[in-house]
């Protein structure tokens, strides 16, 4: 019987429910503390993802990205690497996807492979110079990584401002050609027909007319269950883990760790890649906007990896929960005032414990251990 | 045995369990004042782990111990310095970039008032220690740029700065040449002159003929026997502490060499601090001899490895296997060209910790058809493969080939890690301390392989910093000695004098003839 | 005393536990609760990436939005945006609210607007600052500002108390609105400098950002070493040029609100252009039930939407009182401030063959 529970204990899924549950806890103290009813918070938080189909739907399709991105820095992880870098390789995404979006009109069937693609070989490339870097000069893969991203950010903010592609009296470019857009029924729910057909069905209403209908989470998710793959069952796959797990083994064992460097973070490129481009496909208003400061579509993709513990497809749950958090934080803030921030450091707080909580299987593990050596006296 | 203060050190009944493993059962020891005493004991068998426990590192789960008579509760290492008890563990805990003096006060500075360090003090105090025990450090040396045998003096020292009248060493021979282990002795005999008390883990027989009087025989965590070791063979004691009859003595028959396999033509290598490591090296490998090079660390031994396996860079010279040149290739094409290498740190060269024992045992050979269709694994060989290799090298636990390798012990690990090699079929298999931290057992097992396959017509090189081993295995000897060969002898022409002197910097001439 | 603490922390961590439990079944209740619903007219607003604290144009937006609650008993609320991402959000988020008006503050909104107006057919948005022209649709109401108008009264102010005969103009980012503003300045300029008869230049630069004061300051502090006035139409950016107006003791221009509080002393006069106003009176009219999606509004002088402060120490009383004529001639339309490159061609090409 103990057995059991010590083994229910141990799993991952088990050990991360916890760290959401006392982050939640430690988040309220901190809502208390400052003077917010926490109780409120919390149902106001549940009622943001939960009370309504849209907010659902809104809660998958904002997890997108960040489940991608999240994908970019596990796989990253499990050959050794940081892929800290995934925040730079996002947004060159989406300005390589924007320009050629706009630049070319082609047939949907073209258009939109063509700006995905575009996209993901940005960020891949962008990756893959990390890679480059790292692997014949011996620079650091963070250091260079973190310099990328401030490239992208300004690049973005150079390529809003060209004359080509900036729209008039806006922050931004103009949207790509509607041909690249990846919405479903986007063109329906817009025309008289759709509008008279959605009035009468409120739910269908919610699901397809208020929201960026699409199935980008579907093929996340599809992605994520590729990269499974490759990295458990393929001979490339079993090299990266051999590489992150004991590089100096790996060397010797005639595997190229350098060259695989380069390919681990072109991959790694491509896959924050794809979130780029799907943002930028797949969510109005499909064009790129002048950067302050990082959307942090990247850095959140860290968190949603640490708390999958760089499981690919771990990274779809977690980043369903982290998407579900940041969008619940957004109605915080616009509910009851508290600042957003909170919502920030309850996911600090989560991650924290994510990383605190692997030890709960050690410690089950002692409990056992003493009371077997009771037995034994 | 009574308790009483004739002894320093007294434990009784000392039981240890880690998870659902005893480490230790009721077990007793009983060290007398002014003495050294030597525990044996295979790998394994909880040595140091009952060292760990006198040292506090550890809390016995049942047991008590006495210091001189009295009982004492040592709760952790501070405690355990605090009644004098110094230990050097067999890895040691220096700080590379701090010089000698440093590592020798760290944690027991000498400070003024206002909590400045007082070197001169603590080094009047260091100095008059060596000069008692008839140690030589240079105080001033960084520990990174002193020979391993220094670092164990500084040790030593280390611990007697801090006051210890039992001092266990842990090891303490598994990484000395046979003229640093001589010097040890000294040492350790100017210790027990003094009224130190010296306890000796160790799995060498000879050693503690030389250098303890009393012995206890631990066997997988159970106390076996207390014997005076002057009564004792080596045979006696081998068989108390495996547990049966064994052979010390290698058993093969004479080398019949065949082509030449494997040839180094004048090789130079540099190091990554920009000196020349390698220097005009050459060597020759027929079929169905093993090749030993001797030597000790640091002469270059792990850049000549480095260079032949593809991942240091050559600076001239060839490298030639079976007529091909392979220097300054890539290590899968050197590998390829069935070249198999066990390498002497396994856990840092030879597996993966964190992987199965199954994805450790396709770990060389992943690409080869077999195990991998059109660029994915294919397990259900990969798991056939592991169960074979399980089963011919007895690699213990029997179904083991889904846990994580880290949880096998050392021995298992490197027959796993020696079966891999030897499946490549290698032409050449370069063997570098391969029986490093195994028990007698196994390193009985592990010569047995290196003949077998020797007879099979294979070349071993054998690269060991252990004379004995190179001495019993090999069919001819050579000694590196500042990265170059200084004398190759037959294996009836070498023996310790011989080889230690040129590992010692000798001249070939002079020891020819000693 | 180890087992002691372990055991008061395992009480602590059990009574924090069971606390939190409560708490959320507390939690449980109110989302069965639903809310309770509230039937007054509710007007909402989005900022464009700066606070409502802007000390400009999204303060003055507020500001109208209060005047009108007060006026009007309708509920009102704010929503402040960090950057562009949020405004889909907050816009989307405003919808679920049930707002009978959302504002968009500022031109970056349009596109999301625009978007938010086809999702949600049934609800009423306006634009501050933003025209769709003929695309306007059926539920969203423009509103532009005749800004050149204050800013050519700025620029006439500016080219009669410069000494050194160079004033200087920050814009925020290049654009239809921001042009207003520059060539309104600039004709300004160029119609106090005839009517001195004297040659005064103005020195033009972009901070590329509403919301760096740090990027504006350091723009003005150069700008400062040639000009004595500069007027900027920056935002929050331009309270940085603010600043620099106090630390080099020159005279600055404000926009959007009187910004003579910033820097007493610094701030000659301000070209207002109140939104605050512009909001009263489309809102009112919505809630009178006056058809207004559709269509633009241009608001001005005559409208009393732009214009300069009543009260101005730091200004000459002659300048004043000049500037009084020349608004009743910008009001009456006699004079016609030019708002884009275009227009200030003409106007420069008129202005030689005018009288002043």
């Amino acid at each position: 019987m103990t057995r059991k529970i010590a083994k229910l204990l141990k799993t991952p899924f088990f050990c991360t429910a916890m760290a959401i549950f006392f982050g939640s806890m430690v988040a309220c103290g901190i809502l208390l503390l400052t003077g917010y009813s926490a109780s409120e918070s919390l149902a106001v938080m549940f009622n943001a993802v939960f009370s309504r189909p849209k907010f659902i739907l809104n809660v998958i399709l904002k997890s997108t990205p960040v489940i991608l991105t999240g994908l970019s820095v596990a796989f990253a992880f499990k050959s050794g690497l940081f892929n800290i870098g995934a925040e730079g390789q996002y947004i060159v995404s989406t300005i390589a996807s924007t320009i050629t979006g706009i630049l070319f009109d082609f047939h949907p069937i073209i258009q939109i492979p063509l700006v995905i693609l575009s996209g993901m070989l940005a960020g891949g490339v962008l990756g893959g110079l990390v890679g480059i870097l790292k692997s014949k000069f011996g620079i650091h893969e963070v250091l260079t990584s973190i310099m990328f991203n401030w490239i992208a950010l300004y690049l973005c903010n150079f390529v809003v401002n060209i004359e080509r592609f900036h729209k008039q009296d806006s922050d931004g470019t103009y949207s790509i050609n509607p041909s690249g857009f990846t919405l479903l029924l986007n063109d329906w729910k817009f025309s008289e027909e759709g509008r008279n057909f959605l009035k009468d069905n409120p739910i269908l209403s919610d699901i397809i007319l208020k929201t960026d209908f699409n199935l980008n989470f579907l093929i996340a998710v599809l992605i994520a269950f590729i990269v499974w793959v490759i990295i458990y069952k393929t001979k490339k796959g079993y090299e990266f883990r051999v590489s992150g797990l004991n590089p100096d083994a790996a060397q010797k064992a005639g595997i190229n760790v350098q060259k695989n460097t380069i390919y681990t973070l072109f991959i790694s490129g491509l896959l924050s890649g794809v979130a780029g481009a799907f943002s930028i496909t797949g969510t109005s208003i499909h064009n790129i906007q002048t950067l302050s400061m990082f959307e942090n579509y990247g850095f959140n993709g860290l968190s949603v990896a640490l708390i999958a513990g760089s499981s690919p497809l771990g990274c779809i749950i977690s980043g369903l929960v982290f998407s579900a958090l940041i969008y619940a934080g957004q109605s915080l803030q616009f509910k009851i005032g508290a600042p957003s921030e909170i919502v920030n450091i309850m996911i600090g707080i989560i991650v924290f414990f994510v990383a605190l909580v692997r030890i709960v299987p050690t410690l089950v593990n002692r409990f056992l251990e003493r009371e077997e050596s009771l037995d034994v006296k | 045995m009574e308790i009483s203060k004739d002894y320093a050190v007294q434990m009784r009944g000392i039981t240890k369990i880690f998870g659902n493993f005893k480490a230790l059962d009721n077990v007793d020891l009983d060290v007398k004042k002014g003495e050294t005493h030597a525990i044996l004991g295979e790998n394994g068998a909880g040595k140091s782990t009952l060292m760990n426990i006198l040292y506090g590192l550890y809390e016995a789960d049942a047991g008590e111990i006495y210091l001189n008579g009295e009982r004492m509760e040592i709760k952790n290492p501070s405690c355990a310095i605090h009644s004098g008890i110094g230990m050097v563990h067999q890895h040691f805990m220096l700080i590379d970039k701090f010089t000698v003096m440093q590592n020798i006060i760290l944690g027991n500075e000498t400070t003024d008032k206002f909590g400045i360090i007082n070197t001169r003090k603590a080094k009047k105090r260091v100095l008059e220690i060596m000069s008692r025990y008839g140690m030589k450090v240079d105080l001033k040396r960084r520990i990174r740029s002193i020979s391993v045998g220094m670092q164990q003096k500084v040790e030593i020292l280390k611990a007697l700065y801090r006051g210890a009248e039992i001092l266990i060493l842990d090891e303490p021979t598994a990484v000395l040449t046979p003229y640093e282990v001589d010097e040890l002795l000294e040492i350790i005999e100017n210790l027990k002159k003094d009224g130190k008390t010296v306890i000796i883990i160790t799995h060498k027989l000879k050693e503690i003929k030389k250098s303890s009087k009393e012995c206890t025989i631990i066997r997988k965590g159970n106390f076996v026997d207390c014997v005076n070791v002057e009564k004792e063979s080596e045979q006696s004691l081998a068989e108390k502490m495996v547990g049966r009859k064994v052979k010390l003595s290698v058993e093969k028959r004479p080398a019949s060499p065949g082509d030449i396999v494997f040839e180094i033509k004048n090789l130079n290598v540099t190091c990554e601090r920009g000196l020349e490591s390698v220097k005009n090296l050459s060597m020759t490998l027929r079929r169905g001899e093993i090749y030993g090079l001797a030597g000790i660390e640091g002469n270059g031994q792990k850049e000549l490895l480095e260079a032949i396996i593809g991942v240091r860079h050559v600076d001239s010279g060839k490298i030639l296997m079976n007529g091909k040149e392979i220097q300054n290739k890539s290590t899968r094409y050197i590998l390829d060209s069935k070249i198999s290498v066990i390498h002497e740190d396994r856990h840092k060269d030879g597996c993966v910790l964190s992987m199965s024992v199954a994805d450790n045992a396709i770990l060389s050979k992943y690409r080869e058809r077999k195990f991998c269709i059109n660029g994915f694994l294919n397990y259900e060989e990969r798991d056939k493969f592991t169960d074979q290799l399980i089963k011919n090298y007895d690699v213990r636990p029997i179904g083991c080939k889904n846990t994580k390798i880290r949880n096998l012990s050392g021995g298992n690990q490197q027959k796993l890690i020696i079966g891999r090699e030897i499946a490549n079929n290698p032409d050449l298999l370069i063997a570098v301390q391969p029986t490093r931290g195994l028990d007698v057992g196994a390193i009985e097992y592990v010569h047995k392989i290196l003949i077998n396959l020797r007879d099979q017509g294979k070349a071993v090189l054998l690269i060991s910093l252990e004379l004995d081993e190179i001495l019993d295995l090999s069919d001819r000897i050579a000694v590196i000695y500042d990265g170059s060969i200084v004398g190759e002898f037959n294996q009836e022409k070498a023996n310790e004098n011989n080889v230690g002197l040129l590992m010692a910097g000798g001249k070939f001439n002079d020891a020819q003839n000693s | 005393m180890k087992k002691i603490i372990s055991r008061v922390f395992l009480a602590v961590f059990t009574a924090l536990t069971l606390g939190f439990c409560a708490l959320i079944v507390k939690a449980g209740v109110l989302i069965s609760q639903g809310a309770g619903t509230d039937n007054r007219f509710f007007v909402a607003m989005v900022t464009d990436g700066g606070g409502v604290n802007d000390q400009s144009f999204q303060e003055s937006a507020w500001r109208g939005m209060q005047s009108f609650s007060k006026n009007t008993g309708a509920k009102v609320r704010y929503v402040e945006c960090q950057q562009s991402s949020d405004f889909p959000i907050n816009i989307d988020k405003l919808a679920d609210e049930n707002t009978d008006l959302t504002w968009g503050i500022g031109y970056k909104l349009a596109a999301h607007i625009e978007l938010a107006s086809k999702i949600n057919p049934e609800r009423n948005y306006a634009i501050a600052d933003f025209s769709f022209g003929e695309n306007t649709p059926e539920n969203v109401t423009g509103v532009l500002f005749r800004a050149e108008e204050s800013s050519f009264l700025a620029g006439y102010i500016a080219a009669l108390t410069t000494k050194k005969g160079k004033v200087g103009f920050i814009g925020g980012l290049k654009g239809l609105v921001i042009d207003q503003f520059e060539y309104g300045y600039r004709a300004g300029v160029a119609y106090a400098s005839k009517k001195l008869g004297r040659d005064i230049t103005v020195k033009v630069q972009y901070a590329e950002s509403f919301t760096d004061s740090a990027k504006g300051k350091a723009i003005a502090m150069k700008m400062f070493d040639e000009c004595d006035v500069v007027f900027h139409a920056a935002g929050g950016a331009g309270v940085g040029i603010i600043e620099a107006a106090k630390e080099k003791d020159m005279y600055a221009i404000g926009v959007d609100m009187d910004q003579s509080s910033l820097a007493p002393k610094n701030v000659l006069t301000s070209a207002i252009k109140d939104v605050g106003k512009a909001i009263e009176i489309i809102s009112l009219k919505l809630m009178n039930r006056e058809t207004i999606g559709g269509k633009t509004f241009s608001y001005g002088i005559k409208e009393g939407c732009v214009g300069i402060p009543e009260n101005n120490p730091n200004l000459d009383k002659d300048i004043q009182s000049s500037v009084k004529k020349l608004e009743e001639k910008i009001s009456s339309g006699e004079i016609l401030p030019p708002g884009t490159s275009e227009a200030y061609d003409k106007f420069i090409s008129v202005l030689s063959s005018m009288k002043i």
